[in-house]
């Protein structure tokens, strides 16, 4: 069992965010996305409200979607962290990233990030996801921009893409 | 955020020393998405907070006699995708896929879906949960309450109770299991809730310093069992009303039912006379409104809610055509 004290003392955690080891000192209940944004300059990871409504800080944790808001820092030691700077290999987009440029599907780009990460959880378990798939799989994220309906096509066509259909 | 202690323990014994005997000095953190925004508010100002993710036993649904058995730290993502619960327990696996949204649903834990504190806007804004203001004019009657209750709102208890997935879990009969320092204990379900008649109260019976360990769903033979919402979204919203229905046939006439309301009453809301209502009827549109009609008998909506009596009256009667036409 192990003790400590919120404030002023910090705290020793590690994890690993897009293949690299990272390690951070940090107070317990700082919050996931401002470590990942300020300590490990991660800042495709956006905050819109803060109390987990609108997604924009998703990120994938030991293989699942979050809002990284809501994750006290000390419950990320140890953890295995995708943020969308993982996803892209060099200077090739991944299949999702070139299939929202072709279709549209960002326009201020808020929200985009936290979008591509929950489409990559819904085709990484759901290969060719039904419209209504796509809509529930995306439920979590806000975009008060583009109606949605190029995102859900962009969704569409990255599954195209990827499955050959 | 303020100051205070973090624990880790690693066994439900431990937690529960761990935790205080009174309620306000201690929280429980498991999958944190309602206690870090009521953090975050100071509406919650614990100077302890004790960690239960590293209890392995709480977690992971399991099957044996009794029924199913869901551990308290079981993600409503894992039970919602849990082939048991799918197959046996449709109706409960339909209201965990409809709460939130799949990342809430990736973190929170049914313990925590139990637990969670009311939606009321006035307590999220730290003004209680039994608001009043200085001179004792209390906030709820006299101010803003379209999503406040209509049942069991005698006072001074206004909030309404904010799970989507107690009402069906009730419906089926569902036990929730509690440790603490002096032991073990288990409850029916909507034991578990009660009404608080003071700002010291909490609206659930949990003694602070016991901890949710399990939920257990008997064996549902031979019950039918539906779960209906009423949202303004199809998807990410609180409902505005809630019904979940069991029903027993004999041949096509209900022998017995199960009818619970939910986000009308500062408690779920089972309903022995919509149940009376459907009792040797055959399940069919007209006995399914007078059902329906029996639940929202007693209803006294407040200044700006009497809308909600109607939703009530039609989720309760398209639970029951639901649970009639459907498998158990």
């Amino acid at each position: 069992m192990s003790t400590t004290t919120h404030q002023p003392q910090k705290s020793e955690i590690s994890f690993t965010v897009n293949g690299q080891r990272a390690t951070v000192h940090a107070h317990p209940m700082e919050r996931l996305l401002d470590v990942l944004r300020q300590q490990v300059n991660l800042t495709g990871v956006k905050e819109g409200c803060g109390e987990g409504e609108c997604g924009s800080c998703s990120i994938l944790m030991n293989g699942v979607l979050v809002n990284s808001c809501l994750v006290p820092i000390l419950q990320a030691n140890d953890a295995d962290i995708i943020t969308i700077e993982g996803l892209a290999s060099q200077d090739r987009l991944h299949v999702l990233q070139q299939a929202f440029l072709d279709c549209g599907g960002a326009q201020c780009g808020i929200c985009t990030p936290g979008m591509i990460l929950a489409a990559f959880h819904l085709l990484s378990k759901n290969p060719q996801p039904s419209r209504e798939e796509i809509g529930e799989a995306l439920s979590g994220n806000l975009c008060r921009c583009t109606g949605y309906t190029q995102i859900f096509e962009s969704v569409a066509e990255a599954a195209r893409r990827s499955t050959g259909r | 955020m303020r100051a205070f202690d973090y624990v880790s323990p690693t066994s439900t014994r431990q937690a529960a020393n761990l935790l205080s005997s009174t309620w306000g000095n201690t929280e429980i953190l498991a999958g944190g998405t309602d206690l870090l925004a009521l953090m975050k508010e100071d509406v919650v100002t614990p100077k302890r907070l004790v960690n239960i993710k590293e209890i392995a036993d709480l977690r992971g649904v399991k099957s044996d006699s009794s029924g199913l058995r869901i551990g308290s730290l079981t993600t409503l993502a894992e039970v919602a995708e849990d082939a048991g619960v799918r197959e046996k327990y449709p109706a409960f696996a339909e209201a965990v896929r409809e709460a939130a949204s799949p990342q809430i649903r990736n973190m929170a834990t049914v313990g925590g879906n139990l637990c969670q504190r009311p939606r009321c806007w006035y307590f999220r804004n730290g003004l209680g949960l039994l608001p009043k203001d200085e001179s004792g004019k209390e906030l709820v009657e006299e101010g803003d309450n379209r999503y406040h209750a209509i049942l069991g709102n005698d006072g001074p208890a206004r909030f309404v109770s904010p799970s989507t997935i107690v009402p069906v879990l009730i419906a089926y009969g569902a036990k929730v299991r509690l440790e603490g320092p002096k032991g073990k204990r288990e409850l029916p379900l909507e034991k578990f809730y009660v009404i608080p008649k003071t700002d010291r109260d909490r609206e659930h019976d949990l003694l602070p310093n016991e901890i949710v360990t399990e939920v257990v769903i008997p064996a549902a033979n031979g019950w039918k069992v539906a779960h209906y919402e009423i949202r303004q979204k199809a998807a990410f919203d609180w409902p505005l009303a809630v019904a979940a229905v069991a029903l027993k046939m004999d041949g096509s006439s209900v022998q017995a039912a199960r009818v619970v309301l939910g986000h009308v009453a500062p408690t779920p809301w089972p309903s022995p006379q919509a149940e009376a209502a459907l009792k040797g009827q055959p399940a069919n549109e007209d006995s399914a409104k007078k059902a329906a009609d029996a639940a929202l008998a007693n209803a006294k909506p407040l200044s700006q809610n009497a809308y909600k009596v109607q939703l009530a009256r039609v989720a309760v009667k398209r639970a029951i055509l639901k649970a009639a036409g459907g498998a158990a």
